[in-house]
């Protein structure tokens, strides 16, 4: 596991990846409500048939980048291109653009057939065509035969099925999905992200997916993109944002994590809690502050002679698939995640190799 | 809750003694003869055969005419007002139905004489045209007086009822329908009109049957000659004295009000299947 030194660097490596056209340009996009500022340039390539994932707290900008996608929201600064063409100035319903509301917004003076069908009969499309675009919009959506039906009386999740259809029976180039799963509850928010993903397949399209569940962001996509306080954190694939996160916020905020500060020695070394370690990380200075993350899952218990961190073990909580540990040493509390139990109050090692140490430059050093 | 139930009573019997029983008492009056002693009765239907006459006919037709007429004024002056006030922020919004609300403070009665000040042949707008050398021009006791006075007085109604179903209608319908390439008028006319009809129906219903029963508004700026159904109701029963006519008149005129407002309600419905 190497890593990815700046978000230069890690735009570079998915764009030599991917090998396919940029689609949207987010060129230092800005943004202020009154006089906060909600977006403080965001720069994002989007590409033709990625699943993007703006992901991020409540407030982070997600929605609002979302928004000025849309033409809903009008940047306060900076462009938006698409195919190389800004189109901050082009009012929402001429861009090839569509988008699956939070809550729907099924219009409920329609039946499923005719909400699905409102942006053809607005092109003027012959009703033959219209009839058999809905069909089999809803044959993919998994509604066949509820055309007729009351939208306002569907389940949540037929409902967030029939806003899908309304949506890609146009054929846009770029599908935004605000939170359309936040509404579910969690089986069908389950089955939802895998039908999702499949539908992405089928119609090959640029999907720009909104959430704060990092679960979902981490199953679904081909590219995620961790915001915080209107900033990037990182961008990249699911595993680099998990196994290599850039900062304490993305450690902390994608999974569960011990984030301990230390010195990097040299290359491939690194000392924290009063001992040097074996890493596999470089490129920092040579006795650089640093800051050392541990995913509790990768964490060992072991007898206390086996290794270098001691402590005790405070509190055991069962969580169905493995335990998850608190462990007291010296210096602060581990959490660890392992199906092995350990009595509380006894003494153990805390064991982990080289390539479970993850070293990221500390909040506000670049 | 169940408790709380036997707490309706004294409104039921309240309102069994001032609609019910009058309700009961115009029926029986409108199919009795004049001059009934206390408990004895003649039935007869000479009084709807009465009200054919080409002389009454012609008084219903006119006010219907002139409440079709005003509410459609109030319609396509109100909706437009109602649709911008609910595009406002919310603490402005609610400034601006004060201000529509403001003239129905005051009486309706002095609100009417002020009227006739300023239309009369010597008013103040005639007087002001004076000034500016044009002739007088007589509005007061025709059509456009009367006309004034009702919508002047109902607009309101019409209004509010309209900005209410548009202010709690969800923005994320327009953004929908823009999203999935409606333009402003299509957005309008394909989402915001349709699904603000129930108030329109309601602001239809709050300024027809006023203006359709109104009778002060049509004798003070329309004139003793201005003959309105209610105007026709209103002297059979104070100044002729013939109850039994004039009740059968209100029933007449409430039995075409509901057929009227059972056919709005049918189109609506259509309108909706249709769409």
């Amino acid at each position: 596991m190497i890593l990815l030194f700046t978000k230069k660097h890690t735009q570079f490596f998915i764009r030599r990846e991917m090998e396919l056209n940029k689609l949207i340009e987010l060129k230092d996009l800005t943004k202020n409500f009154d006089d906060q500022q909600v977006l403080k340039g965001i720069n994002l390539d989007i590409y033709e048939n990625e699943f993007l994932t703006l992901l991020g707290p409540s407030g982070c900008g997600k929605t609002t980048t979302l928004r000025i996608i849309a033409g809903f929201e009008d940047p306060s600064g900076g462009q938006v291109l698409f195919n190389g063409i800004e189109i901050s100035k082009i009012p929402p319903y001429r861009r090839e653009v569509n988008t699956v509301f939070q809550k729907y917004a099924l219009f409920p003076h329609l039946n499923v057939a005719e909400n699905i069908a409102f942006g053809l009969k607005l092109k003027k499309m012959e009703p033959i065509i219209i009839k058999s675009k809905v069909e089999r919009m809803l044959k993919m959506v998994g509604l066949e035969g509820f055309e007729k039906r009351d939208v306002t009386l569907l389940s949540g999740g037929q409902q967030q099925r029939v806003a899908i259809a309304r949506a890609l029976v146009n054929e846009p180039k770029v599908l935004l999905l605000d939170e359309p799963l936040g509404a579910l509850d969690a089986r069908i928010r389950k089955q939802m992200q895998f039908e999702l993903k499949k539908i992405q397949r089928e119609v090959g399209i640029t999907f720009i997916y909104v959430t704060h569940d990092q679960e979902e962001a981490l199953s679904m996509s081909d590219t995620v993109v961790v915001m915080n306080n209107g900033e990037i954190q990182q961008i990249g694939k699911p595993t680099d944002i998990y196994n290599e996160p850039e900062n304490r916020f993305v450690a902390s905020f994608i999974g569960e994590s011990n984030i301990i500060e230390g010195i990097m020695i040299k290359d491939y070394l690194v000392e924290f809690d009063g001992f040097q370690f074996p890493c596999v990380d470089k490129g920092f200075e040579d006795n650089e502050k640093i800051e050392v993350v541990l995913r509790p899952e990768d964490l060992d218990i072991v007898e206390p002679e086996e290794a270098k961190i001691q402590g005790i073990v405070r509190n055991i909580t069962f969580k169905g698939v493995h335990y998850e540990i608190l462990i007291e040493t010296q210096f602060r509390t581990y959490k660890i995640q392992t199906t092995d139990y350990a009595e509380v109050g006894r003494k153990v090692g805390l064991k982990f190799g080289p390539e479970d140490i993850h070293v990221m430059y500390p909040m506000g050093a670049y | 809750m169940k408790h709380f139930r036997h707490l309706i009573k004294p409104y039921l019997i309240w309102s069994i003694l001032i609609i019910v029983i009058p309700l009961l008492l115009i029926g029986l009056y409108a199919f009795t003869e004049e001059g009934n002693a206390v408990l004895t009765f003649t039935f007869t239907l000479e009084n709807f055969r009465k009200f054919a006459e080409s002389t009454y006919l012609n008084v219903i037709i006119k006010s219907f005419r002139l409440g079709i007429l005003a509410t459609v004024i109030c319609l396509i002056a109100g909706y437009p007002l109602a649709y911008i006030i609910s595009k406002q922020a919310e603490d402005i919004q609610s400034f601006l139905i004060l201000l529509v609300t403001v003239p129905s403070w005051i009486n309706m009665l002095l609100r009417t004489y002020a009227w006739m000040n300023l239309l009369s042949d010597n008013g103040i707008i005639n007087n002001l045209l004076g000034l500016l050398g044009i002739d007088p021009i007589t509005m007061m006791y025709t059509d456009f007086s009367v006309m004034l006075g009702l919508v002047c007085n109902l607009m309101p109604f019409m209004i509010i009822s309209i900005h209410t179903s548009l202010s709690k209608m969800d923005h994320s319908y327009i953004e929908a329908a823009n999203d999935l390439g409606a333009n402003p008028v299509q957005t309008f006319w394909k989402v915001t009109w349709v699904l603000s009809l129930p108030g329109v129906l309601n602001g239809v219903m709050l300024v027809f049957l006023p203006a359709i029963s109104s009778f002060v508004i049509p004798k003070l700026l329309g004139g003793g000659q201005y003959m309105l159904i209610g105007n026709l109701i209103e002297s059979q029963f104070i100044s002729v004295g013939n109850w039994n006519f004039g009740s059968a008149i209100s029933l007449i005129l409430a039995a075409a009000i509901l057929i009227l407002m059972r056919l709005v309600k049918r189109i609506d419905v259509m309108g909706r299947q249709e769409e």
